[in-house]
């Protein structure tokens, strides 16, 4: 799956738990999970889950932490689909 | 002195409608919101019929975002839509989610009788049974903690005075009205919020129809299954919904020019102590009419001056009990007694909610001068045909209907009395 792919996925994972969607219009792979769109820190959770679930892999705890960028969140998925 | 409370804005969500001019309409045409639940028959309950608010799902999404749809169970919808309806209601505006500005001076009470049964009975346990408690999310907690109503609604509103939930059985809702009443004559809150929900899920009705208590004779005939003060009731029909009322301190209220729906002049809330006749499910008698005269005393009224009565009244062998407890309590035999009613012909028990929902009732009564008909009971009860006459069939139009005493009884032999009083200048 190629990364601008992933990225559109991870957009509309996270059109759940953004306080505001409207701020992923713009979001790019530099934009922050908890400052830029105001995702509750309890959410990062359900967003390890359902990407789990759309990517048909498994983030183990290690992994999510190291995820505080959309950017993050692509070099996870890919390093799990490779 | 104690400070004034009164009630400014009101929402529900109701069987029987949505919105003050829905539920108005509904009470006023005698409309039953009970139907027939398939899922009821499939699941071999004996009642098979219930109150369940109508089209909440579209209600839920034109009111709310993602993000907040997603950690609220049925019992948080109830609550979050009809808190937003009475805020709005009140001429208060909703604040951004992105505002850092707390309302310091307005708080909230709402509970439930048994709460968020739908997340337990559809995630935690058959999640956690699987050995899947790892992909459970994070919304679990704040939708099965007690206080998870009062939570949601205070991050919706930006309360920051008391935000809490009550529980005491069918008395939930009352009790939620009374103790917001005597926070703001305390002082300690201009503004509360106050009321009761309960979500619709089969397995919060299960155990009463375990307890046999829900009627299994109107199956057929859903509007006429809800019987109270009838000879032909067989017990209960479950309900469910939510309703909140804005008790505002009136030098505030008048402060921001708000419209005044009625005085909450005074009430009370206690316990039989399952004693004296009192027991786990049924009421004390001397606590119930301890608590009508207690609520009456702290109004400052007398018994007389109670012109109409909205009951407990479930449609179980305790209503002519009832009836007879607010003879003793007032003073008042069949000549001399109010007019009596129950919300619950038409929208069922709504348990946590119930007292809430039949509160908005009452309200909307004196502020709009009528009394709605208590349905499905043109066969009054034997031990109560005496009092027929104080039974409204059809709306009655009473313009200058000033105090309406409004009662709720709950398992555990708790009891409650609000004591409400048509606003005048």
């Amino acid at each position: 799956m190629d990364e601008k792919k992933i990225f559109e996925e991870l957009i509309n994972i996270l059109r759940l738990y953004a306080k505001d969607p409207a701020l992923l219009e713009t979001a790019t792979k530099d934009t922050h999970i908890l400052n830029d769109l105001k995702v509750n820190s309890a959410r990062l959770v359900d967003v390890i889950i359902k990407c789990e679930d759309v990517f048909g892999i498994e983030i183990d705890d290690d992994d999510a932490d190291k995820i505080r960028t959309i950017g993050n969140a692509i070099e996870v998925v890919q390093s799990k689909l490779a | 002195m104690k400070r004034r409370v009164v009630i400014t804005g009101m929402g529900v969500l109701a069987p029987n409608g949505h919105g003050l001019e829905e539920y108005e309409a509904a009470l006023r045409e005698g409309r039953s919101g009970i139907r027939y639940i398939p899922e009821l028959k499939e699941l071999n309950f004996a009642c098979q019929v219930g109150g369940i608010p109508q089209g909440v799902e579209a209600i839920r999404e034109r009111y709310f975002v993602p993000e907040q749809l997603i950690s609220m169970n049925e019992n948080i919808s109830y609550a979050a839509i009809s808190a937003v309806d009475a805020w709005r209601d009140a001429g208060l505006t909703v604040p951004s989610f992105d505002s850092d500005e707390v309302d310091w001076d307005s708080g909230i009470i709402v509970g439930s009788g048994i709460g968020g049964m739908d997340t337990i009975a559809n995630i935690v346990v058959p999640m956690v049974n699987a050995g899947k408690v790892k992909r459970m999310g994070s919304s679990i907690v704040e939708q099965v903690m007690n206080s998870g109503t009062s939570a949601r609604v205070g991050g919706l509103l930006a309360l920051g005075n008391q935000v809490t939930s009550n529980s005491s059985a069918c008395s939930t809702g009352n009790e939620a009205i009374f103790d917001a009443m005597t926070r703001i004559r305390a002082g300690l809150a201009k503004r509360m919020l106050a009321g009761g929900t309960e979500g619709a899920s089969p397995h919060i009705w299960a155990g009463f129809d375990a307890m046999r208590v829900l009627s299994k004779k109107s199956n057929d005939r859903p509007e006429e299954a809800s019987r109270p003060m009838s000879a032909s009731a067989g017990g209960f029909i479950p309900g469910s919904g939510g309703a909140l009322l804005l008790l505002e301190d009136l030098e505030t209220a008048q402060a921001r020019g708000a419209r005044i729906y009625a005085e909450l002049l005074g009430g009370h809330v206690n316990c039989g102590g399952h004693r004296m006749g009192g027991s786990m499910t049924a009421p004390n008698p001397t606590g119930v009419k301890r608590c009508i005269l207690a609520a009456i005393a702290d109004a400052g009224i007398s018994a007389q001056d109670i012109e109409a009565i909205n009951g407990h009244l479930t449609a179980t062998f305790a209503d002519p009990y009832e009836v007879k407890n607010w003879t003793g309590a007032l003073e008042r035999g069949p000549e001399n007694f109010p007019y009596i009613q129950s919300t619950k012909s038409m929208v069922g028990h709504c348990l946590g909610a119930a007292g809430a929902i039949e509160c908005v009732a009452v309200v909307l009564e004196l502020y709009k001068g009528f009394l709605h008909p208590s349905i499905n009971c043109e066969d009054v009860h034997p031990e109560i045909t005496a009092f027929s006459k104080s039974i409204p069939h059809q709306t009655v139009e009473c313009p200058d209907l000033k105090i309406i005493a409004k009662a709720g009884f709950g398992f555990g032999d708790v009891n409650s009395c609000l004591i409400f009083k048509k606003w005048e200048e």
